[in-house]
């Protein structure tokens, strides 16, 4: 219920935020069920704003969203057993949030629960979000002079206030601040987009020269405290299941065998 | 009602989808070497922190010139993040930052953008 409601909120701020930059309700809509991705539709909107060309939009999402890769091999095992056709409808529904839920899920059961995964994906996750964006873009319009409510500012502040969730480790606050700084620059120096993604593509490569036991890593990418870490600010609150150690190794598929 | 961006949002489902499906219908995912694994881990604060500073920071003028931009969205974009890391909450931090600017801007305190 906490991840729907968050859902709903946040939907509805990317949805005006989708308005401000030029967005038909019908894109918003295809965006949330094509997409379905709350960082990288966020993104797209600063992208197309800035009029980044679309294989740098489909290059940073690519980017942006690879850290699914390591949820969908941690859920793996557990879901094996379901029907191939089945398990790549899953695989589209995957989100931060449907894999926080359904790993803690799988791990109190000691089983796996079908029917949890597609709840957790689709009525906590999938409806609500989809639903709120197309109504933040609707009801957008209805706002006289936006500006004047500040709407334009929702956007960065979204930016900087997403990032805050990832900032799991030294690492991380290098490669923001290294890509901030590096973006700022080399958008004054040739244009916004490039700059953006110049910034995206060296800020990590910054954060690499980071010593690994210097690091102080919180929430390694693929498991539960880093689903949390990116998954909807307020659904979270940034902590992990009680179960759910900060400090567990990198979920891997061999780690992860069904009890 | 334009449907321009359509395409787009098809390119961004072809793009995300494998890394979702690619471990749940294949095995050997999890043999990527280790640093690009931590080169991912790296990529969403980058682009983030990215994207808010050329928003704020950056202008672009009419003949197309990129220009330095000081005002109160500065301000605004840093009670955001101030608010969200003590409350772990970005809605709160959004309602923050957009009262810092209408305030701002209906008492006169800052320009109102065009």
């Amino acid at each position: 219920m906490g991840i729907a409601v968050s859902a709903i909120g946040f939907g509805f701020v990317y949805g005006l935020s989708a308005r401000e930059a030029g967005f038909s309700p019908i894109e918003v809509l295809a965006m949330s069920v094509l997409v379905f991705g709350g960082a990288a539709q966020f993104a797209a909107v600063g992208y197309v704003a800035s009029g980044l060309a679309w294989p740098g939009i489909v290059l940073l999402t690519a980017l942006l969203n690879a850290r699914h890769l390591l949820y969908s091999a941690a859920l793996a095992p557990w879901l094996s057993k379901e029907r191939f056709a089945r398990r790549a409808v899953m695989a589209h529904l995957l989100t931060d949030e449907a894999f926080a839920i359904s790993i803690g899920h799988f791990r109190r059961l000691g089983s796996t629960d079908a029917w949890g995964y597609w709840m957790a994906a689709i009525v906590s996750t999938f409806i609500p979000w989809t639903l709120a964006t197309v109504a933040g873009v609707v009801l957008g319009g209805q706002i006289p002079e936006p500006a004047r409510l500040g709407i334009d500012i929702i956007f960065p502040a979204a930016m900087i206030g997403l990032s805050v969730g990832l900032l799991t480790g030294r690492r991380e606050v290098v490669a923001a601040i290294v890509g901030g700084g590096v973006g700022v620059v080399v958008a004054l120096v040739t244009s916004p987009p490039v700059g953006i993604i110049v910034g995206g593509l060296v800020g990590p490569a910054a954060g690499l020269t980071v010593p690994a036991r210097m690091a102080h890593e919180t929430a390694p990418l693929g498991s539960a405290a880093s689903a949390n870490s990116f998954s909807m600010p307020g659904a979270h609150a940034g902590s992990p299941p009680p179960d759910e150690p900060l400090d567990e190794p990198r979920v891997r598929p061999d780690a992860e065998r069904p009890r | 009602m334009s449907t321009d961006l359509i395409p787009l949002a098809f390119l961004m489902f072809l793009v995300t989808y494998p890394s979702r499906a690619l471990g749940l219908l294949t095995p050997w995912l999890d043999r990527l070497p280790r640093v690009g694994f931590d080169y991912l881990q790296l990529v969403g604060p980058a682009i983030l922190a990215a994207l808010a500073a050329v928003s704020v920071m950056v202008v672009v003028s009419d003949d197309g010139v990129p220009a330095f931009h000081i005002g109160i969205e500065w301000v605004a974009v840093l009670a955001c993040l101030g608010v969200t890391a003590w409350r772990r909450n970005l809605l709160m931090g959004l309602i923050v930052a957009v009262a810092i600017v209408v305030v701002a801007r209906n008492l006169g305190f800052a320009e109102i953008p065009s």
